[in-house]
């Protein structure tokens, strides 16, 4: 094939550079706009530079924040990719029984952030509850309203409820995609279930899991409704994580400017961590073959 | 090594067949003696991949038994079997490198790491692998990557047989050769019994001492190469071997011979009393190498129309027509052929009578 070189190609990549240029970078400039300068009301405004940004990193209860968010999608993590992985190991290829285990499964995606949030206050109080009920009567003192701890673990158990689902049915996807030649070849080679999960399975879902743990991560890294509707972000500050901080900058004390810049932060703190994630995950196995090539 | 015996082997991927249709495999009798190479030909969907998954133990068979060297294995899982397969589409495991990947079938089966080692480097070495055993196996091409497949049945020195399904409908046409011939050599080395699966005749008639032919889920024929070619038991195997397939004509049995469009090409008496002892549609059936030009009307001589020449560079193939049915003729590159009407002798040794699709001749005569 002969390739010829245009320069006017680059014209064909006009509409998708505007449209994102609408859906993006001008919203986000407006963001900039705000973070370098203390905008006092249309017609005022001054220019602070890094002020903002200054303030902000070394704001205490924004470390704090900061933290508990790491810690928390960390455990979103841990916790819902490995359950996800069985959870699908699990499910029939084929038959009723497969159709019939993944409408369950993904039932709790059809329900709104808000509604999960709604629930587990209900499902976790200690009068009323069945989870709080039970857990009180086998003689655990679980009370999400007062204790951080448990406010802490309720929310990532409504995380887990919620989103885990997502992980098995793209792992299952996955798993689907596997020829049959390959277990066949591996009962052949008599490997054992581990050997068939470990050398078969688990690195031809690769790609669904970068998808899993990139979809995971960001959006446990942007959790606000379900915290918001269980205590507020309390007791304390337990549950105040970084866009609930965000929020009560931005909207409840309007200090707009600070609250620009930390977005800003948070903005290049995902955009990290997926980086992070992506090429650790695809570099999973791939290292000893450098060292030959 | 093993000699494999299928006894009354049947089977449907149905829960509950009834019919001759359920079945893939409605029932099957035969040896595959220790140390044969064979080749398992046929179209696709004939019931070959079956009739080799049944033999690995990937598929229990609905009815019959799978005996190795006289012991019964029809319940054992593949593991269990000492069997090994290559299937059509590489299979490594990206994860290891070349070597673990040729290790994997030993280690699985608790060898030790000394004896492991030198297995596997011979293996390589037959291969020739022994240069990329420490490469991921992921990284390498497709060929390589079923040379990895082959290498995994190979391993492994005990194996009653190894069974390879389609192995070369991956790889590029000319490594085709060169693996083919690499499979050639190993099975004279090694002396096991290799079962290939092909749809391919070519692929089947260059690697095996014995062909199977198979059409839908039945054994029509198993041969040498030459004797498939020469004597096809069964319609299909002269249409499915063979290039230009066998010409297939039509007749009518009259007395004393077989009669194509008004015409009687003679037969011997024996030959038609057993024709008549059967039913269905009478073919008489000869190779197109094997039809010759008569100069003129003659004992075994029929006329013919013909339609075109070709001048093939190696041979003229002749293309007439007999009343409605047609006939191809291979003939010598300076055959002259003029005029609209030719004359073919159908030699008798190479004319075949076939009733409902089975020869007439095999029937009475013991297979030459």
């Amino acid at each position: 094939m002969i390739k010829t070189t245009n320069n006017r190609a680059w014209f064909l990549v006009l509409p998708v550079f505007i449209s994102v240029a609408f859906s993006a970078i001008i919203p986000l400039m407006t963001v900039v706009n705000y973070s370098v300068q203390d905008i006092l009301g249309p017609d005022q405004r001054v220019w602070v530079g890094s002020e903002w940004f200054t303030q902000v990193l070394t704001d205490a209860d924004l470390r704090d924040a900061l933290v508990k968010q790491i810690l928390f999608s960390g455990a979103v993590l841990l916790t819902e990719i490995p359950l996800g992985v069985a959870l699908s190991l699990c499910i029939p290829a084929r038959g009723p029984g497969a159709s019939a285990s993944l409408v369950l499964l993904a039932l709790p995606l059809l329900i709104p952030w808000n509604v999960v949030g709604t629930i587990f206050q209900i499902f976790g109080r200690a009068d009323i509850g069945l989870a709080g009920y039970t857990l009180n009567a086998l003689g655990i003192d679980y009370n999400y309203a007062a204790h951080s701890g448990d406010a802490w673990f309720t929310v990532l158990a409504m995380d887990i409820w919620h989103w885990t689902p997502l992980v098995a049915l793209l792992s299952y996807a996955g798993l689907r995609a596997i020829p049959e030649a390959f277990y066949q070849a591996a009962r052949i080679d008599a490997a054992r279930p581990f050997a068939v999960f470990r050398h078969i399975q688990l690195p031809r879902l690769k790609g669904v899991l970068t998808i899993a743990i990139l979809l995971r991560f960001m959006d446990s890294f942007m959790i606000y409704t379900e915290p918001f509707v269980l205590t507020g972000g309390g007791p304390g500050n337990a549950t105040t994580f970084l866009s609930q901080y965000l929020t009560r900058l931005a909207v409840g004390q309007f200090d707009l400017g600070p609250a620009a810049a930390f977005s800003l932060v948070y903005f290049l703190i995902v955009l990290l961590f997926c980086w992070l994630f992506y090429t650790a995950v695809q570099n999973v196995g791939r290292a000893p073959e450098q060292e030959q090539a | 090594m093993a000699r494999i015996h299928l006894r009354g082997l049947a089977h449907s991927y149905k829960d509950r067949p009834a019919l001759r249709e359920d079945y893939a495999l409605p029932g099957l009798d035969m040896v595959w003696r220790d140390g044969g190479a064979y080749a398992l030909l046929g179209p696709s969907g004939c019931g070959k991949t079956t009739l080799l998954n049944i033999i690995s133990g990937l598929i229990r068979p609905t009815r019959g038994q799978v005996l190795f060297d006289d012991v019964d294995v029809t319940l054992l899982p593949p593991e269990k079997r000492n069997i090994a397969q290559v299937f059509q589409f590489p299979v490594v495991y990206d994860t290891m490198s070349v070597y673990d990947n040729l290790a994997f079938p030993l280690r699985n089966r608790g060898w030790d790491e000394a004896a492991l080692r030198k297995r596997v480097g011979e293996i390589a070495e037959m291969l020739d692998l022994s240069a990329s055993l420490s490469l991921k196996a992921r990284n390498l091409g497709a060929d390589a990557k079923q040379k990895i497949s082959m290498g995994r049945g190979l391993v492994r020195p005990d194996v009653a047989a190894i069974l390879f399904d389609e192995p070369l409908t991956a790889i590029d046409q000319h490594l085709k050769w060169q693996l083919r011939r690499k499979l050639k050599e190993i099975h004279r080395q090694l002396k096991l019994t290799l079962i290939y699966v092909t749809h391919d005749q070519v692929e089947a008639m260059t690697f095996a001492d014995e062909v199977v032919v198979m059409y839908e889920g039945e054994v029509v024929q198993q041969g040498t190469p030459q004797d498939l070619f020469e004597h096809p038991s069964h319609v299909f195997v002269g249409y499915f071997v063979g290039s230009p397939g066998m010409n297939l004509l039509p007749c009518a049995l009259a007395p004393g011979g077989a009669t194509i469009d008004g015409q009687t090409v003679p037969l011997a008496p024996a030959l038609l009393e057993a024709a008549r002892a059967k039913t269905g549609d009478t073919v008489l059936g000869i190779r197109p190498e094997f039809v010759k030009l008569a100069p003129a009307q003659g004992p075994r001589v029929v006329s013919a129309t013909v339609e075109r020449v070709e001048a093939l560079g190696t041979h003229t193939l002749l293309v007439a027509r007999i009343g409605p049915h047609p006939i191809l003729a291979k003939l010598p590159e300076q055959a002259a052929i003029s005029g609209e009407r030719v004359w073919l002798e159908l030699p008798a040794a190479w004319t075949i009578l076939y009733r409902d699709g089975k020869s007439v001749a095999r029937s009475g005569v013991s297979a030459p």
